[in-house]
């Protein structure tokens, strides 16, 4: 593989009204486009604009809200034009991130309830599950598969949103291993609390009940979202998850399931987490090499 | 000083000017839909801008007051009632310890504010006291039951008791939306283009505080070969940020609008964004309102914001000088 550019192309910028400056880096997704969305953000947020409301990092594209009383769209573009080049230029290509374990109870009762509420005209096989229809698609054996293929290589946190903290993933594998399944033809209006999800090529974890799109293949065991601030994960900010986070999901079965539980309700649950140093280049050079890597810092705590 | 809820009405919440800087988290800006009639209930009892007021959705709430309390409801037209007795809207209304506070059925568009002097004393979360429903940010719905805590008083309130006729805004059934195109415009056909914006587009009853939903003659996506990890229909695209204001158009037929609890982000092609001056016309629509999008310039938009608040500052001052 030749050598990661962050240069990628040249993004493309559009406005979103008078409140929105919208920069398309890549219309596909890649981890070098994700990647390259982070740069910009952090470079953006280092030298705070006097008018810029919000930076709102996505998979391929970052949306900056501003005020234009203060800040002129011109001026803002300039801005984020002249920290895109310097993106391209710069080394910037290791971000100071963390690897944390998430306990997925897979095939659960939860989403499967709901699943079964939601079948005729919402989903493209109503007669089977969401699992057996990702594992179909994706040319796999069936749902076992699916869910070891799912759990085995880590993730990126390549964006959060949607609804508050919820996370979106990115399998840090290659192009062609990378597990892709079409959303339901027509959005839920309802979804387990902490679903695992999947629709395009991206992940999620539904931090709040709620309308939703993806196909359900479990549910986390963990809260990610805590107005409350009750557990010590979250005792700097009701959202657990950030851009560039590594995520390694780990199954469970029913009875670990309900002991996390316990330890939710006695406030004592720690999310296991290590800190890492994610480097693109080693990521997109040998994508399994490097998460051995990563896994280890997780299995060294 | 507070109000007892003896009915809470449908979908009655306190909002404020809203919570902006945690997008990127998901977490929307919040705030009253209709800024402008929330910050003219907050004038006429002498409340700064910023304080926080109930917003009520289509049936409103009966209300006992606990203390002496001046009010001021403002908003969608709906018939306000003290003791029984009718009263006007959009003017400042002084009561005394025991009154009950009702109201009759809308008669146009969807939302109307309460103010009180002294403000809706809950705490502010990440700044601001908005609720926000589907976060479980800020509180709930009111239910019956409930006490609502206003804060003391601490502004003058106008010489006038009245926002002038010309000051009040419009609930009509039909609606010209400025819009500024963009964002992913470029993924429609001509003809998607201008059905856009030359069709008549009807505000469908699925509609909140996340989004507005229409009905009318719908788009015409380009097909293409859809990059990596868009999804497969063309109105997909690479999940990104929404902008607020953006409109929506999953799978071609049903333009939905983002508002101010909208989601921050997801898999669906935005074409254009209606203008900052317009978003409060947008939440004075009701059901059945027919809608024209009509193109802005990025400059237009810009123009009409400076309009908007120099009205504002009109309407202010006409009720400090009486």
């Amino acid at each position: 593989m030749s050598a990661p550019s962050l240069e990628l192309h040249e993004a493309r910028y559009t406005w979103g009204g008078d409140e929105f400056l919208f920069v398309e880096v890549d219309e596909a997704m890649s981890l070098a486009a994700n990647f390259k969305v982070m740069t910009l953000a952090s470079k953006l947020s280092a030298v705070g604009v006097e008018g810029v409301v919000d930076i709102c990092p996505a998979n391929a594209s970052l949306l900056i809200r501003f005020d234009p009383d203060v800040l002129a769209p011109s001026v803002l573009e300039s801005t984020v034009r002249k920290l895109e080049r310097e993106a391209a230029m710069g080394h910037a290509d290791t971000l100071e991130t963390r690897i944390i374990e998430v306990p997925v109870w897979y095939d659960d009762p939860f989403t499967a309830e709901v699943a079964q509420r939601f079948r005729e005209g919402f989903h493209q096989e109503p007669e089977g599950t969401d699992l057996d229809y990702a594992a179909k698609v994706n040319g796999l054996e069936g749902a076992a598969e699916f869910i070891r293929r799912h759990h085995e290589q880590p993730w990126l946190v390549s964006m959060v949103g949607f609804v508050a903290g919820l996370p979106f993933l990115f399998q840090l594998v290659e192009r062609q291993k990378q597990l892709e399944v079409p959303k339901y033809l027509s959005p839920r209006t309802d979804t387990p609390k902490l679903t695992v999800g999947h629709g395009g090529c991206f992940g999620a974890i539904y931090s709040v009940r709620g309308a939703g799109g993806y196909q359900m293949f479990g549910v986390a065991a963990a809260p990610i979202y805590d107005p409350a601030q009750s557990l010590a994960d979250f005792e700097d900010f009701m959202v657990f998850f950030r851009p560039g986070d590594n995520v390694k999901f780990r199954p469970i079965d029913e009875q670990e399931y309900n002991a996390i539980q316990d330890e939710v309700a006695n406030g004592t649950f720690r999310y296991r987490q290590a800190p890492v140093v994610f480097e693109l280049h080693s990521a997109l050079e040998d994508p399994e090499r490097y998460n051995r890597e990563l896994m280890e810092a997780l299995n060294g705590i | 000083m507070a109000f007892e809820v003896k009915s809470p009405g449908l979908s009655t919440t306190v909002q404020d000017r809203g919570r902006p800087g945690y997008y990127n988290v998901g977490i929307p800006q919040g705030g009253s839909m209709d800024q402008y009639s929330a910050e003219m209930a907050n004038a006429l009892v002498g409340n700064p801008p910023e304080a926080a007021v109930l917003e009520c959705t289509y049936l409103g709430p009966v209300l006992t007051a606990t203390e002496a309390a001046l009010v001021a409801v403002t908003g969608a037209p709906v018939p306000v009632r003290v003791n029984g007795q009718e009263r006007q809207e959009w003017t400042r209304l002084a009561l005394e310890a025991g009154d009950e506070l009702s109201f009759g059925p809308l008669r146009g568009g969807t939302r109307f504010y309460l103010a009180f002097a002294g403000g809706i004393d809950v705490p502010e979360v990440l700044g601001s006291r908005s609720t926000y429903l589907i976060g479980g940010i800020g509180g709930r719905k009111l239910e019956a039951g409930d006490v609502v805590p206003i804060g003391v008083p601490d502004g003058v309130p106008p010489r006038s008791e009245a926002v002038p006729e010309e000051f009040r805004p419009v609930f009509a059934k039909e609606q010209a939306v400025r819009v500024v195109m963009g964002l992913y415009d470029h993924r429609l056909t001509q003809a998607g283009r201008e059905s856009l914006l030359t069709g008549e587009w009807t505000v469908t009853p699925v509609a909140d505080r996340m989004g507005i939903r229409y009905s009318g003659p719908g788009v015409q996506w380009k097909e293409r070969e859809q990059p990596f990890g868009a999804g497969s229909d063309p109105s997909n695209i690479v999940d990104a940020g929404y902008a607020v204001g953006s409109i929506q158009i999953p799978g071609g037929t049903q333009p939905i609008i983002l508002h101010r609890d909208a989601v921050s982000g997801g898999g669906y092609a935005m074409v254009a964004t209606v203008i900052s001056a317009d978003m409060d016309l947008l939440a004075r629509a009701a059901p059945g309102t027919a809608t024209r999008f009509v193109e802005a310039s990025l400059d237009e938009a810009l123009e009409a914001r400076k309009e908007r608040t120099a009205f504002r500052d009109r309407a202010l001052a006409a009720l400090r000088s009486g």
